[in-house]
């Protein structure tokens, strides 16, 4: 074991410090067409007529697009295995607009002078229609947002665009109603009955959204994109435009962040269609504004949940009812309901009863999508601060309710079969899970004990410590495949093709170990080539936390293979049976025999038993083993402001083996100050009419480095049988703590209980005012 | 309009709209290092020197550089292997997107810091670097490196 559990630096770091061209934008050619959107301007609208005459006379403008002149299929973006779990409820252009950034117009030009002088040019007669902007009151509204018939479901979501229900979902295990109404009459349970929201946070990335297209010398069309997904870009580009996936070709070249942002379809669809219809290279590259008005944000959600227990603190029963807001389209809407409650209940696996409900709603804001945490963050806060307010009112400490409670490993819960991503999961036993142990451990670190003892002030300002705990998945069990090919070079170094994406979070250096771990060699002889659907084999994309674990199994089974052809040349090299060779990494021997890799692969290249050593393998998760996370946020409040500073953040995690424990340490680091961004002021605003309020980086403020607090990331010795040398995901844990965490702490500080996020001065202010602890 | 820079050390002239940013002047022209984050000089993405000191070139017009001189992280990285290396020993490159304009900015700092222009301090050097933003990495791992590289405590 030296190639795994160890810091290697990335592979591409050099040339992305350095500034090699590597990004979207760089690659596109100099000749490219300049694609521009007109947008709408109106949050719903039908176009009654659209004029392009006078940007068509523009000088050199090549092609203007409308509704009538682009293929009427829905589809959906959301970049999800196929058949997706989203609805089919966009067009690449409709005569109905949605929100305000609704594609209207496409415009391609020579130059982007001249395709913005044409979006000036084209008129549009809009009929505005009465939007949806709230979306407590979007369900059974006389607008209705999704009119046209060919919308559709690939299966059954609880898709209702009658009643503006992009996805609708219920299970329940024991008799929850039942149990409640017990626990009501039993002197010797409590019940508590809480309401929380989440808002809608963007992403972010900072690269902004970009693709271009070419038809190559065979006359296939490729396009170049930050993708996060280009096997699912492929499909749907060929669904929608009815060009065959055989005259496709996508390819992802570095990209810079992603967080989910760039796991739909932004651009690619209409890249494709200008050039697939010129001929003529043309580029796509969002705005800052477009990828804030235009592309996604997380589904903003309200949460109803009770939770009953008994006096000395025994969890019966979990009850969540969601309403989520998913925008103008239904991108990712079932899914990231179903992981609210997928990736938080199974941490109570002991509880009687437990009932998850939920309804997605239309409104005519951006589409929510697929961001780092899905559904989990949301989910997270409100059972994590529920828990808090249970512990209150038992009167024991929010540790030891904990303790008390939660899935310990060799353990199940009913839910991980009951609830999957979309449909049904997967049975599971939890082989690995130091949840405990890192309850435990962040206790220690925090000084928990002593600090909860005492309260600290100074003037005004008044500290305080909170808890919270949080799981996640590793892929999607079942349904997500990823594969992978090892090829032998002539020095004995070995190419790694894989479909997996990396976002820049290494990811390639990560498969890459795992591939130099299993062959016994160096990581510095693995040539990693990733993301190009002509070029490397199949792989659903980077998301759901998928890499390390799902490409990362496949990666193994691939070298296993491959070790396994070495040894057999080598035997025949040697004139020995397979099952004698040794091999140390640089040379095979039996006896006293013995051929080095790089001999033997020179050999088999130009002078015996001459052959190309290939071998490839896929894999499908049986299962998604969740890492797991134990959080103590210390904050200090400022009674006079409101104003809430995170001082020290302390987050132990089981993740199973880290490959690359600096990179799995910068995965938790980031992920938090996302949290924290929007447990503190993310937040995505809109006027009175509509319109997107916070469309820049001036108005949406994401975290500075003078925001930062002491943060301490610590992994527990943990090893999931399942994973590649005992590895579980990271990429999106670290997200799902920072709300209940910080909240609970403000609570313990102050007093007061902010349901509602992000938790701004101004909420803590008021609720001060309303009343403060003794 | 014509104007002629130095960048990086090399004598160039450009073919420019009167209303052209340096941001576009200069990726138009092959500096690809200089990103465009965002479109309100936000993010520090697109940070060059401007006769030696930092400036975010998508604020500069171009036609208001005509005869200085411009430095892109292309034509200092070689200088920057150790700074380089420390980022990349941390993982903090990460996506990559917001590195180049920081590596500028650090180069800067490092010069302003030997001369004893700028103080040796983290919340000194934090503060000169609030304007370079980065969504991946919680800019610990980033901060870990520059204080190594600058000696900063």
């Amino acid at each position: 074991m030296d190639q795994v559990k160890k810091s290697i630096i990335k592979k591409d770091a050099f040339a992305l410090i350095s500034g090699m061209p590597v990004y979207t934008d760089d690659l596109a050619p100099k000749d490219a067409l300049v694609i521009k959107i007109l947008r709408s301007p109106h949050p719903f609208a039908r176009i009654k007529n659209i004029d392009v005459s006078e940007a068509l006379k523009v000088k050199g403008v090549e092609l203007v697009l409308t509704h009538k002149d682009v293929p009427r299929k829905p589809i959906t973006r959301a970049g999800q295995g196929y058949p997706e779990p989203s609805p089919y409820d966009k067009f690449i252009l409709d005569e109905y607009v949605r929100y305000v950034g609704d594609e209207v117009a496409i415009v391609a030009a020579e130059d982007e002078f001249a395709a913005e002088e044409a979006l000036k040019k084209i008129k549009v007669d809009y009929e505005i229609l009465e939007p949806v902007l709230d979306f407590e009151e979007a369900e059974c509204n006389t607008s209705i947002i999704h009119p046209e018939k060919e919308a559709f479901s690939q299966f059954d979501i609880g898709y209702m665009p009658e009643k503006n229900i992009a996805a609708s979902y219920s299970m329940e295990v024991g008799d929850v109603d039942k149990l409640i109404e017990e626990c009501e009459k039993d002197p010797d349970c409590v019940l508590i009955k809480r309401r929380y929201y989440t808002q809608a946070q963007a992403h972010v990335m900072l690269e902004p959204h970009a693709s271009f297209a070419y038809i190559d010398l065979h006359g296939r069309l490729v396009i170049v994109s930050s993708t996060q997904t280009p096997f699912h870009v492929r499909r749907q580009v060929s669904m929608v435009l009815d060009i065959p996936i055989k005259s496709i070709r996508v390819i992802k070249p570095r990209i810079g962040g992603g967080f989910g942002g760039k796991q739909a379809l932004h651009g690619e669809l209409i890249t494709a269609l200008v050039t697939w219809k010129t001929k003529k290279p043309s580029k796509l590259v969002y705005t800052r504004r477009e990828v804030f008005e235009a592309t996604y944000t997380r589904h903003p959600m309200r949460f109803d949940i009770t939770l009953g227990a008994k006096k000395d603190g025994t969890l019966k029963l979990i009850d969540v009812e969601v309403l989520s807001d998913t925008g103008a389209y239904g991108e990712h809407a079932l899914t990231t309901l179903m992981v609210a409650g997928s990736k938080t209940l199974p941490l109570y696996n002991k509880v009687e009863g437990v009932r998850f409900r939920g309804k997605v709603v239309y409104t005519n804001k951006v589409p929510a999508g697929a961001y780092r945490g899905y559904g989990a963050i949301q989910g997270n806060f409100v059972l994590e601060s529920a828990m808090d307010e249970l512990a209150q009112e038992l009167g024991i400490d929010p540790v030891d309710l904990r303790l008390k409670n939660v899935i310990r490993e060799g353990e199940t819960s009913p839910i991980f079969k009951i609830m999957g991503e979309g449909r049904e999961g997967v049975e599971m036993i939890v082989r690995s899970c130091k949840l405990e142990e890192a309850i435990k451990r962040v206790v220690e670190l925090s000084g928990w004990k002593e600090k909860r003892s005492k309260s600290e002030r100074n003037g005004s300002k008044v500290r305080g410590l909170g808890f919270a705990i949080a799981m996640q998945g590793s892929g999607i069990a079942n349904i997500d495949m990823a594969s992978a090919i090892l090829k032998l070079n002539d020095d004995g170094s070995f190419n790694l093709l894989v479909g997996a994406t990396d976002l820049g979070t290494g990811s390639d250096t990560i498969l890459a170990q795992i591939a130099a771990e299993e062959l016994g060699v160096s990581t510095d002889d693995i040539i990693v080539y990733s993301s190009d659907t002509d070029l490397t084999p199949f792989d659903t994309g980077a998301y759901a936390s998928s890499t390390t674990y799902v490409s990362g199994n496949a990666v193994r089974l691939a070298a296993k293979k491959m070790l396994k052809l070495i040894k057999e040349e080598a035997a025949k090299m040697l004139n020995v049976s397979p099952d004698e060779i040794t091999w140390d990494g640089k040379v095979l021997r039996a006896g006293d025999k013995e051929i080095s890799l790089k001999d033997l692969a020179t050999k088999l290249y130009y002078t015996e038993n001459q052959k190309q050593l290939v071998a490839d393998a896929s894999f499908v998760g049986p299962e998604s083993p969740p890492p797991y996370a134990a959080t103590i946020a210390e904050v200090e409040v400022d009674t006079e402001t409101g104003k809430v500073d995170v001082l020290k953040y302390y987050t132990v995690l089981d993740i199973g083996t880290p490959i690359n424990p600096n990179l799995a340490k910068v995965q938790v680091e980031g992920a938090t100050m996302q949290g924290l961004g929007m447990t503190l002021y993310e937040d995505v605003k809109y006027s009175g009419t509509g319109r997107l309020l916070t469309n820049n980086l001036m108005y949406y403020k994401i975290p500075s480095r003078l925001d930062v607090p002491e943060i301490h990331v610590e992994f527990l010795e943990s090893y999931e049988p399942t994973g590649p040398f005992g590895a579980k995901s990271v990429a999106e844990i670290g997200i799902d703590t920072p709300p209940a965490a910080v909240a609970n702490a403000i609570y313990s500080a102050v007093g007061v209980r902010i349901r509602e996020l992000p938790i701004t001065p101004e909420k803590v202010f008021s609720a001060l005012k309303g009343g403060m602890k003794s | 309009m014509k104007i002629r820079v130095k960048i990086n050390g090399q004598d160039r002239s450009f073919e420019i709209d009167p209303s052209e940013y340096l941001l576009d002047t200069l990726r138009k022209n092959g500096y690809m290092s200089v990103k465009r984050g965002c479109d309100t000089g936000s993010c520090g993405a697109c940070t060059v020197l401007l006769d030696g000191r930092p400036v975010i070139s998508c604020s500069v017009l171009s036609a208001s550089v005509d005869g200085h001189e411009i430095t892109t992280a292309e034509g200092i990285a070689n200088q920057m292997k150790e700074y380089m290396h420390a980022l990349a020993s941390e993982g903090a490159d990460q996506c990559g997107f917001c590195q180049p304009g920081l590596l500028v900015m650090i180069y800067y700092l490092k010069k302003m810091i030997d001369k004893g222009l700028i103080e040796r301090d983290k919340e000194t050097v934090r503060r000169y670097l609030i304007g370079n933003l980065c969504r991946c990495s919680g800019y610990l791992p980033q901060e870990r490196a520059i204080f190594r590289f600058l000696g900063v405590d």
